[in-house]
């Protein structure tokens, strides 16, 4: 595992809830707790610095959702982004769906960097010319001007979720999309917003049994018609949209048996997976849960073919993080492009990354004081107990409101992207 | 047990060993206790809320259904051990090494057991001396006595039902269909606290005594005017037949004062 080097920092005022790459690396979108979204891009490589690759900046930002307010049911209905998700691009435009707990839209980022001039009827201004006026007939040009990035609503998918959307996938088939709730998940044609399919449905006939929810959901990369959905009781469903209209009924059910000595009244909790993502062969995929990170190979659904711990030193903590509810964080988890390393966030600003082949791993942290720019990160370490070295942190010491939730990873570089609370780090592999 | 009656010394040692496996078992009560005081409030803010976390809301109500099982289990239910004195659940938050790791029984044994309050069935001596967790805690009060409070424990839980149902019903009569949630979530816990909820373990005297119950006996018409044509077989003739082991006889003494107790009974139960 390389050494990365801080290279960007940006403030927000808002507490950012989801950070995605576009297809190609060269955009970065995060939304945040205000309903905005904020798209960074990358520059092109500068002749003048080799060892940077193009610095992020802030390319376009605009307001995806607003506060609404459900009538009947006296609720008010948060504008935190919860999931944003790239299309595939198609054309010059980018496209891009976002949702909150009940609506998602499909958002279109065009450039503009030419305006027609030389109207006949209208002046430079727009202030329309006295016709007697014109002598003579031109046709208009296209002028450069200076760049301007616009973004439109292009869809809105709404009223299809009773509950709180957890996630969106895109299908590779780039037509359809799901959207998944704490009970349900549904599919939805780009194109059509006023009508969905119900794929999958765990809401019991009497609420009074409920005892698990859908915690997250995904379409598989290659295959059009798989896609997993993980629940709060640790198990994750593979399903076959060909098998039937209604995918209750999963193909493959994936859950590690419990470890009985480890049993105890929170067992339950920290299995709840949080997070689960496709690798980006298909081949495999990544789970989340509180205190682990695990690969499943599709292929087997005993087990996981490996287990990371993330900060195993939590698991005798877990009564006051049950009373500060932070036993409740949901964690996100990301592949690196060639699926080799994965990386997941922490508390105390921490994040870690696990390389697969070489079995190793290390926690860095994402703060002002240990990342300036171009300085190379150094990995942290947690003293479990015992004497604490020199530049180890205690646990005692971690700080349980600074939690990276979401991370992502170029789909091809090693440039990453980490949210605390109130900021965006992007960090640069150093070439 | 038949060691306790041997020699002076070796008296001595089970009764050391006895009263430390009595401490833990004490102390993993109130641990547990404590924890099911925390759920049962932050079930209780979610309520508050304005549209929580159904996850979060989920998780939590399993963690008070696992408790509840337990304490059902090894028959502490109606035995709820705890520091006394008004003192609230938060004072009792010590430090949480007993519940985070599971007991030393559980290791041993397969199924999770509990140390029984009421006597030493499934104890093992040599987890007593294995299980660091539980040596390592302490806390400030003395331990209770084991079996010395167990009416004014079983009030102060059985206030609190009510006190919960109450809330829960209030809610259930407004209820719309896209109402569902977190609301009927805390209905199915604080169904759960019924006591004839129909799980194993539940109190079979209690079973018993309700399995006879005619349903119409509990139509309000019936009891709001206390009379009935025929002698129904409800409750009270029940009891009657139990102390006296006669026929179903009526009383229409005490008809009135139990129709009352069968009406808070039934909201407690949540029929």
């Amino acid at each position: 595992v390389r050494h990365e080097k801080g290279c960007k920092t940006q403030d927000s005022a808002d507490i950012i809830s989801t950070v995605e790459f576009n297809h190609s690396g060269e955009l970065l979108a995060t939304g945040d707790k205000g309903g905005r979204v904020v798209i960074f891009q990358q520059e092109l490589e500068s002749k003048n610095q080799p060892q940077c690759r193009g610095e992020y900046n802030v390319y376009s930002t605009f307001q995806s959702h607003e506060p609404e307010f459900d009538y009947l049911k006296s609720l008010e209905i948060e504008e935190k982004i919860n999931k944003i998700r790239w299309l595939p691009q198609k054309n010059a435009a980018q496209f891009l769906l976002s949702t909150n707990d009940k609506t998602i839209k499909l958002w279109k980022i065009s450039e503009r960097d030419k305006r027609p001039e030389g109207y006949n009827l209208k002046e430079e201004d727009g202030r329309y010319r006295d016709p007697t006026t014109v002598t003579t007939l031109r046709v208009p040009v296209f002028q450069p001007m200076d760049l301007m990035v616009e973004a439109s609503p292009r869809r809105v998918f709404a009223n299809a979720h009773t509950y709180h959307i957890n996630s969106i996938s895109v299908n590779s088939d780039c037509e359809t999309y799901l959207s998944a709730d704490d009970l349900r998940i549904n599919l939805w044609n780009l194109e059509i917003t006023d009508r969905s399919f119900n794929i999958v449905d765990i809401k019991p006939v009497n609420m009074e049994e409920l005892t698990e929810v859908i915690t997250a959901a995904e379409f598989h990369p290659n295959q059009c018609n798989t896609f997993v959905y993980s629940s709060s009781k640790g198990t994750i469903r593979l399903c076959d949209m060909r098998a039937s209209a209604l995918c209750d009924q999963h193909s493959k059910l994936f859950e590690e048996p419990e470890d009985p000595s480890n049993r105890s009244f929170f067992s339950e909790i920290i299995s709840s997976i949080s997070d689960v993502k496709f690798s980006h062969s298909g081949r495999y995929m990544m789970t989340r849960d509180y205190l682990s990170v695990k690969i499943w190979d599709l292929n087997m659904e005993s087990r996981p073919v490996e287990t990371y711990q993330v900060h195993e030193y939590l698991r005798s903590k877990l009564c006051s993080l049950y009373e500060n509810d932070c036993i409740f964080d949901k964690f996100e988890c990301c592949w690196n492009g060639n699926d080799s390393v994965v990386m997941t966030g922490s508390y105390n600003n921490f994040f870690r990354m696990f390389d697969r082949g070489y079995r190793q791993d290390v926690t860095l942290e994402a703060s002002r004081e240990s990342s300036k720019p171009r300085s190379v990160l150094k990995p942290r370490k947690v003293c479990t107990g015992g004497k604490r070295k020199k530049d180890e942190i205690s646990v005692d010491s971690l700080d349980f409101n600074k939690k990276i939730l979401h991370t992502a990873w170029h789909p091809q570089d090693n440039i990453i992207a980490v949210a605390t609370t109130n900021n965006l780090y992007i960090f640069q592999d150093k070439l | 047990m038949a060691n306790m009656y041997s020699k002076g010394t070796k008296r001595k040692f089970f009764d050391s060993v006895d009263a430390a496996m009595d401490n833990k078992a004490v102390l993993y009560s109130r641990q547990r206790q404590s924890l099911l005081d925390m759920s049962l409030i932050k079930l209780q803010l979610c309520h508050m809320l304005v549209e929580p976390n159904m996850c979060r809301s989920v998780l939590i109500a399993n963690t008070v259904r696992h408790i509840q099982e337990e304490m059902t289990h090894d028959g502490s239910w109606q035995l709820v051990t705890e520091a006394f004195g008004g003192s609230g659940p938060s004072d009792h938050l010590v430090a949480t090494e007993v519940l985070c790791r599971s007991s030393a029984l559980e290791q041993q044994g397969g199924g999770p057991k509990l140390y029984s309050v009421m006597g030493y069935d499934g104890c093992r001596e040599e987890e007593v001396v294995t299980d660091e967790a539980l040596c390592s805690v302490t806390f400030s009060d003395g331990a209770p006595a084991l079996l010395g409070t167990i009416d004014h424990c079983w009030d102060r839980a059985e206030l609190r039902m009510v006190a919960v149902e109450d809330r829960v019903i209030k809610d259930s009569g407004s209820e719309v269909e896209s109402g569902e949630g977190a609301k009927t979530v805390m209905g199915q816990v604080f169904g759960t606290f019924e006591i004839k909820n129909g799980a194993p373990g539940s109190d079979p005297a209690l079973e018993e005594l309700f399995s006879a119950v005619d349903a119409s006996y509990y139509d309000l018409d019936t009891m709001l005017t206390s009379i009935q044509s025929t002698p129904k077989m409800g409750p009270y003739n029940l009891l009657d037949s139990m102390a006296s082991s006669h026929g179903p006889t009526s009383n229409s003494s005490c008809r009135t004062d139990l129709s009352e107790l069968d009406h808070i009974m039934e909201i407690i139960v949540g029929s």
